[in-house]
Parts: structure tokens; sequence; C-alpha cells
């Protein structure tokens, strides 16, 4: 695997000194990283589920709208809206944990923009929706 | 291709009795390529000698700037051949999404700071952003953002060859990385340094110097003892010296990485030192 970019390095960096939840994805939407923080939210060490393309993460992390309780599509996926629309994007989902509870979780998700204007990745920085957040 | 080291010191010029032998002029190396091409690495003090030596038929120089800290920049103005009017200069530097290069460059090269602006200066000047990649004659050069405060490109220079110098004078790549160093990819700089035949690369503090200048955006001996071996480079120049350093100090740390990495040559970089390639 080729260096990444020194944006993306240095956001990984960050991310692993913060404790809130931060998910990392490459220009492909692929898991790149996420720190200890998100590992308590998503269930699962980083470690298991290492660098994960786009369409098997969306698998090992399921995702629902917290209205219907339909999964999400990809495209409403908030980390990989900020990623196609080079636009912050902010909501709320339930996410289902390993032992099939699914807990409500506000998440915002921005693009990650390298000094070229160039598009690198996103990050989505989210938590538990606390009882009022959830009306 | 021939790589001179001009100007060795890091963050401020430091002349004196303690630092004769290393110098104390700030960043700058001078490539001869094999058809002759000449690139300046950045423009600290070192380059107004270096302007002096170069010779009156050259028709072309290539300044290819890391980084516009002042240690890397101050010489500019004072570099004669940007006063040969038949001369051809291109300067390079780190892209910036809000300024041109020229604007940033300006800043400095304009009153109050400095007599003459840029558009003043006698040379046929270009100014362009490091690209990814570019060729110079018959040099390809491959630049990349790296992790120091502001942006900062370093730069891989290689022959047709494929001799390889790799340079990135200002680089903390253990900023926020513990233990250092990470995998590869995780590596800032990596790839510009992968198996180099030569890494001139920030060594600027001991260990315990490091620990209160983290985030400053510089490399302790012990860094790049780490950094040199995973990416498998021949031979390392420690460079940017502190300007408080003495040559024994220097000599020092350049023993400490030699113990560190046994199997890579070391040579403290030096204003003089020059490399073939």
């Amino acid at each position: 695997m080729a260096q990444l970019p020194v944006e993306l390095i240095l956001m990984r960096q960050l991310a692993s000194y913060l404790a809130t939840p931060i998910f990392l994805v490459g220009p492909e939407g692929e898991l790149l990283f996420y720190n200890e923080a998100a590992e308590g939210v998503l269930g699962y060490r980083f470690d298991e589920a290492v660098e994960l393309p786009l369409a098997e993460w969306i698998r090992a992390f399921p995702l629902f709208n917290t209205e219907s309780g339909r999964p999400l599509t990809v495209d409403e996926i908030p980390v990989v809206r900020a990623l196609k629309e080079r636009d912050p994007v902010h909501g709320s989902l339930l996410y289902e944990r390993p032992g099939g509870e699914r807990v409500p979780v506000l998440a915002t998700a921005i693009p990650l923009v390298g000094q070229g204007g160039k598009v690198l990745g996103a990050a989505a920085i989210f938590w538990p929706a606390s009882p009022q957040a959830q009306g | 291709m021939k790589v001179e080291i001009w100007g060795s010191r890091g963050s401020l010029p430091s002349p004196g009795p303690k630092t004769v032998r290393y110098g104390g002029n700030t960043a700058t190396l001078l490539v001869v390529g094999d058809e002759g091409e000449h690139l300046v690495l950045d423009a600290g003090t070192g380059i107004r000698p270096l302007g002096l030596s170069i010779p009156l038929d050259v028709r072309r120089i290539d300044v290819l700037i890391t980084h516009l800290h002042m240690d890397h920049l101050q010489g500019l103005g004072f570099f004669q051949p940007i006063f040969r009017p038949n001369l051809e200069v291109h300067i390079w530097g780190p892209p910036s999404i809000t300024m041109p290069l020229h604007t940033r460059i300006g800043r400095y090269l304009s009153p109050p700071l400095f007599p003459v602006t840029l558009r003043q200066m006698p040379c046929r000047l270009e100014l362009h952003d490091a690209e990814p990649y570019a060729r110079i004659g018959s040099i390809r050069v491959r630049s990349d953002l790296v992790c120091h405060p502001g942006p900062t490109v370093g730069y891989r220079i290689t022959s047709p060859a494929g001799k390889v110098v790799a340079y990135l004078p200002d680089h903390e790549p253990a900023l926020g990385v513990d233990p250092f160093p990470a995998a590869p990819e995780w590596t800032s700089g990596f790839d510009l340094v992968h198996r180099a035949d030569l890494l001139v690369h920030d060594a600027q503090y001991t260990d315990d110097e490091y620990r209160t200048h983290v985030g400053w955006g510089h490399s302790s001996i012990r860094h790049l003892a780490a950094f040199a071996e995973m990416a498998e480079v021949a031979r390392v120049a420690p460079f940017h010296h502190d300007p408080s350093h003495s040559d024994a100090e220097v000599d020092a740390l350049a023993a400490e990485l030699a113990a560190l990495v046994p199997g890579i040559a070391v040579q403290a970089g030096a204003e003089g030192t020059a490399f073939e390639l």
C-alpha cells in the first residue's frame, strides 16, 4: 500500500488522541481508521475491522433509518454523502451493535479537502444520541 | 549527479567559533544533474555564497523551496544569479489554496522587509507550485506534503541513472505516533524517501530537547534513525542543525545516529560537503 497523503496521516494521529469517536475513510469510501472512542460505540476493535472497502464496511456496521427502521442505502450514510457531495452532513441514525442492539447515533461528517483542492477522504464524528436528542 | 551542501543550519544563521566546521548558514543545497541541470534546494543564507559560484554560462536554474519559513527563504534576495538578465530562474514552492506563490514570497521580497520586489529582479523569473511529479531536464522531481507546520513539501530527485537524493529538511514524522515508526503507509514522507541513495533530513534535536519541542516540526536523532532504517536508505545526512548546537554536539549526534543505524552510512551535513551519486 502506498503512503497516504499527509493530511490523512495527521487526521488519524489527531483522532488517535481524541476521546470523541471518529471514523476516517479514503477517497473511495474505504475505511482507513477509527479510534478507540469509536470502538466503544461500534463494538469492534479497529484491529478486527482493519481497512475494509466501502462495500464491506457498510455490511459490517449495519445502519438504519431512525424513523422507519429500514436499512440505510450507501448514499444515505453521512460519511459517504460528505465524500460525494463535498459538503458537511449531519444526521441521526440507528447502529446495530454486534449483539443486535440498535442504538441511536448522531453523526457529523466532513469531506477532507487537501491543499491541492482534491477530496482526500472524509471523517465522521459521531456519538450516541442522548434521550433529549431522540425527542 | 552531484549534491553539495551550502547551508546546513536550521532556524537561524549561527556563525561563530563553535560552528566553524558544520557552518552557520541556513538550509541550501545544490544538485548538479548529469546533463548540467542546476537545482538549488531551499534559499537559506547558504544560497548567497552558492550564487557566487554558479558559472556565467549556466542558462537555467531551478530553485526548489520546501516551505516559506525564513531560514529557507531569507537568502533569495542575495542570490546573485537572479540579477543576471539572461538567466532563466524557476522557483518552485509548496502550493496554497489561498495565495499564489508569487504573493507569498513577495511578502518578504518587498518593502519594508526588502528593497527590491520580485518583479524588479532582472532575470527571467517564473514561479510554480511544486507539482507531485515534474521533470527538469533529465531529472525527475517528486514532491509531496510532509508533516511540518504550514504547507511544507519534501523532494525526491532522481537522476536518469536512477540515483535518488531525498530532501526533507524540516520534518516531524513522529508527531503523535507512539511508538514511532508506524506502518510505512501511515508515515509522513515515506514514499519520498524509500530506498534513496542519499537522505538529507531534519535532525534538529536530542531526545531530551524533543520532549520540550513536540509539534515544532522537527525530528530527534532517534526519530531520524527509525525513519531512515524503515525507508531502507543507503546514506543519511543529518541536517537542519539546531542553532544552539556546537560542532562537538553535532559530532556527538552523528555518532549516536551511526550507532543506531549500523547498516546505513552516516555523514552529518556540513557546509562544503559534496556527495557524488
